[in-house]
């Protein structure tokens, strides 16, 4: 297949089919070092915390939350809304870039797809413990009940239960799927009887052979084609819980298709925070290259500016529909007691990923990831100030309050972002995290090799 | 007693121009098994069409029927109560359920097709031919008649595409 030399190569190092296998096994197969224990130690510590606070809460009541009348939502849904967007970017990785048919997504699809799973997770937390009494969460399922009531159809958080848990299933069916060729790749290289037993039940008896080829190219494209409406729907349904209700800041049709593109910002921005320190402890320079980081750097900038886009129009739109309340939701975001909060989501959001149209600060490491911080940063206070800031100023000004959070709150948020990197922790150990047969198929075509049988191995 | 030949190549080209030599000569190709996906492998093997795209829409219609059916029997027969003064056949505030409902069939009876039609699944027990299959080789094993006519024909073809380890099993039936 000719490739125009020009195109940056996907794979550096000029790698060999052997050789591929060899490296995205190694973590797996050898000893964790220093740097993993202390990290995991780090992680899980945050993780009981988290725990105890969630069973502080579960035991005490909601009430030790800094909700009042008021202001009925505020880090807990902030917090949601936030991880169900970083789980975004592992799905439009693996789905909408598989349909465009961008290969640059082999070498990342499989550690973004993890997240997408793992933050999901944490997502789910937030709801569950707001209900107050966790333990009676199954009632939002709509099974026959004593109760002779059916769960309300018609409510956007009732949408929201089979949207994410939709979205859970599907994104681990569709990870798992990609995961067992190179699940067996793993059981055909262990020495250990045990693990080969376990990684032979986990690969589902994978042979390679050419009919089951085709059919999980077959299933994974249209698994993928399944995956793209189903990311964009879920953000959407997340946003109509805001959009279908009377606040002012809340009540508007841009919110879908704003919050679409502000998840799949934030989560590249994750999926970048986690993978410039995952290549460099893996030793997978020659995978990810700074070519993918750019590639991503790129989606961020497109993505970035989708979302400022959206400020912007919200300003103008409230100031041009000459609703007085809509108008002050928005003046009063700007220059109220919460000022400062939009401040840091403006920054963070609108002017910080501008930069990057610098090649120099796309292709630097360093930057990137500094930026993908602040634009974590600034997202979580996307969330938080259009659900805390429309609701502290209600209808009558003798209910109007503020907010602030108590140390439990900030600890179960601690205890999901523990959660997140243990889980992300174990699976670098655990699973490849490059798509080992993805990358080996797109080799040849986009490889550093000049002489394209260089693959084979030299005896 | 059956007969089959083993070997393995170590580029795919190679793979892709023995296997279509030895189907012109229309011998029989009992599998051939790849490190990752081979791009032009299927039409020379003679493969039909995948049929799980299909298997994907039934469940999917499936899961639409049933969620879109739900709804609107909960809360139109079985207990239509006002919520907000809303109609109780609601159409649009139906369709997010049923979108979410409708992927998730699909999803799943997909995933069942491929796992059950490829007897691949936990504690599936298909012989492993070779352990560097999943890493570097592309192998492949041919059919041989009984009586050894092929042999020759088949090793010739093999050896033209620099296959390595070629060997003749027998196995009792």
């Amino acid at each position: 297949m000719y490739v125009s030399p020009i195109r940056e190569p996907l794979v550096t190092g000029k790698k060999t089919y052997k050789k591929i296998t060899d490296e995205i096994s190694a973590p797996i197969e050898g000893k964790a070092g220093k740097a993993w224990y202390a990290g995991i130690t780090l992680t899980v510590s945050a993780l009981l915390l988290g725990l105890a606070m969630m069973g502080y809460t579960i035991w005490q009541g909601i009430g030790t939350w800094g909700l009042n009348k008021t202001i009925g939502w505020g880090w807990g849904i902030t917090n949601f809304v936030w991880w169900v967007g970083i789980g975004h970017a592992g799905t439009f990785i693996s789905a909408i870039l598989l349909l465009f048919r961008q290969k640059w997504r082999t070498s990342i699809n499989r550690s973004a797809e993890a997240m997408t799973l793992f933050a999901v997770m944490c997502a789910g937390l937030f709801p569950l413990i707001h209900m107050g009494r966790p333990l009676l969460g199954f009632f939002v399922f709509p099974y026959p009940n004593t109760r002779e009531l059916w769960v309300n159809f018609n409510s956007p958080l009732l949408w929201d239960v089979f949207a994410i848990s939709t979205y859970f299933t599907v994104s681990l069916l569709f990870w798992y799927v990609g995961l067992i060729p190179d699940i067996g790749t793993i059981r055909d290289r262990m020495k250990s009887k045990f693990k080969k037993w376990i990684y032979g039940l986990l690969s589902f008896g994978w042979t390679g052979s050419a009919k089951h080829w085709q059919r999980h190219e077959s299933i994974s494209l249209i698994l993928a084609g399944l995956a793209a409406p189903l990311v964009l729907s879920v953000h959407s349904i997340v946003s109509t819980d805001f959009a279908t209700s009377v606040i002012p800041g809340w009540h508007t049709t841009i919110f879908p298709p704003y919050f679409v593109a502000g998840a799949i910002f934030s989560g590249f921005a994750m999926v970048l925070t986690l993978l410039i320190v995952t290549r460099k402890v893996l030793n997978l320079e020659n995978y990810i290259t700074v070519g993918h980081i750019e590639s991503m750097n790129k989606i961020i900038i497109a993505t970035g500016s989708i979302v400022g886009i959206a400020y912007i129009t919200e300003l103008f739109i409230a100031w041009y529909s000459g609703v007085e309340y809509e108008q002050y939701a928005f003046l009063n975001r700007a220059t109220g007691p919460y000022w400062w909060a939009y401040f840091i989501m403006m920054t963070c959001n609108v002017i910080s990923p501008q930069l990057l149209w610098f090649k120099k600060l796309r292709r630097n490491l360093v930057f990137t990831f500094i930026l993908s911080i602040f634009i974590n940063i600034g997202m979580w206070f996307e969330r938080f100030v259009i659900i805390v800031t429309s609701l502290h100023r209600d209808y009558l000004p003798s209910s109007w309050s503020m907010y602030e959070p108590t140390m439990v709150e900030v600890g179960i948020f601690i205890g999901t972002l523990g959660l997140f990197f243990t889980c992300f922790l174990l699976f670098i150990r655990v699973f490849p995290v490059i798509a080992i047969a993805e990358v080996k198929s797109v080799l040849k075509s986009s490889g550093d090799q000049k002489d394209k049988s260089e693959t084979k191995e030299k005896h | 007693m059956r007969r089959y030949i083993s070997a393995y190549f170590e580029d795919e080209e190679n793979l892709l121009r023995a296997t279509k030599d030895l189907r012109d000569k229309q011998l029989s190709i009992q599998d051939v098994l790849t490190p990752f996906p081979i791009h032009g492998l299927d039409p020379i093997l003679g493969f039909k069409r995948s049929r799980i795209p299909t298997i994907g829409f039934i469940g999917g219609a499936i899961g639409c029927i049933i969620a879109f059916g739900f709804q609107a029997w909960a809360f139109v027969v079985d207990y239509p109560l006002f919520i907000g003064g809303k109609p109780h056949f609601a159409i649009p505030s139906f369709i997010p359920i049923t979108f979410e409902l409708t992927v998730l069939f699909a999803a799943f009876a997909m995933v069942f097709a491929f796992l059950i039609r490829s007897k691949l699944g936990p504690g599936a027990n298909n012989p492993i031919h070779d352990e560097r299959i999943t890493d570097d080789r592309f192998m492949i094993i041919v059919d041989l008649d009984e009586a050894g006519n092929q042999d020759e024909l088949v090793k010739e073809i093999l050896l033209k595409e620099e296959a390595q380890e070629i060997k003749v099993k027998e196995i009792d039936k």
